[in-house]
């Protein structure tokens, strides 16, 4: 093991710099409402994904609860978290972690 | 129609949607679509309306709604409550007026004589305003997806069996656009 200093650790703004380049995602949530053929129909029109694709993404929220269906730039997941809300589903958006 | 198909929506070989539906139930889901207007048509301001605001879409007072059905309409996009707050302001009052012009759209096709044609942005209107209604009614049902066992025992007498029973129905008509319009997009 080489020289440990013992002074206090330089604070380090890697995370705010790291924020810049970390993508939001975009999160559906379940609810005993929705249909399963219309949560799948919302997935293939507004983010034109196949209806395999589609189906695993509803299968996922349906039984897991909640599942990412998009990631981007802030600006973007707001578009998308906004149609969601427009949809009626359930939407939230974060930091991708 | 032949007279053993079923009412509701339904793609024709020519690839059109078109709406069959009897003079009843036309009233019934126009009495909804009005009831579901009126309640999401925008409170009065108390102060008045800064119009730089207004010009740019942005609702300064928007909040989470108190009831649970608008808050269902209208969920926070963050799970941060600064975060949540702040899109509201910015986005609330565009997504209310997109509701409204679903509900509209769809109750002004009602009104076209039976069966009624409807373009590819009637249909998208319908699918988000029959599924607002269902998003209302379930919120006030307080729907779990173990409900349907549990609604189809009530008594005559109870108010939920109705309010229940129209959920049924609108879930049926709902479900029926879906697989219209699924069969116009390749998958």
């Amino acid at each position: 093991m080489g020289h440990v200093s013992i002074a206090p650790m330089e604070d380090v703004e890697v995370a705010e710099e790291a924020d810049v380049d970390t993508p939001w995602v975009t999160i559906v949530w379940n609810d005993p409402v929705n249909l399963m053929s219309y949560v799948t129909f919302v997935f293939m029109t507004y983010f034109g994904y196949p209806r395999a694709k589609a189906e695993a993404l509803m299968l996922d929220v349906h039984q897991e609860g909640r599942a990412l269906v998009s990631s981007g730039s802030r600006d973007a997941m707001e578009r998308d978290v906004t149609a969601m809300h427009s949809y009626g589903l359930w939407a939230t958006m974060s930091r991708d972690h | 129609m032949g007279l053993l198909d079923p009412p509701g929506f339904r793609r024709n070989r020519h690839g059109h949607v078109w709406l069959h539906l009897g003079d009843p139930e036309r009233g019934l889901m126009g009495d909804l679509l009005a009831q579901m207007a009126d309640m999401l048509a925008e409170p009065e301001a108390d102060e008045p309306v800064d119009p730089l605001a207004e010009l740019v879409g942005i609702d300064p007072t928007a909040e989470r709604p108190d009831d649970p059905a608008l808050a269902r309409l209208f969920p926070d996009a963050y799970e941060d409550p600064d975060d949540a707050a702040e899109f509201r302001r910015f986005t609330q009052r565009d997504l209310r007026a997109t509701k409204l012009a679903h509900l509209t759209t769809a109750a002004e096709s009602l009104h076209r004589p039976d069966p009624t044609r409807l373009s590819e942005a009637e249909c998208l209107a319908w699918l988000g305003a029959l599924n607002d209604l269902r998003l209302t009614l379930g919120t006030r049902l307080e729907i779990t997806e173990d409900s349907p066992e549990e609604f189809v025992s009530l008594q005559d007498d109870d108010p939920r069996r109705a309010m229940y029973m129209v959920y049924d129905w609108l879930t049926y008509h709902q479900d029926r656009l879906v697989q219209a319009l699924q069969k116009g997009i390749r998958g």
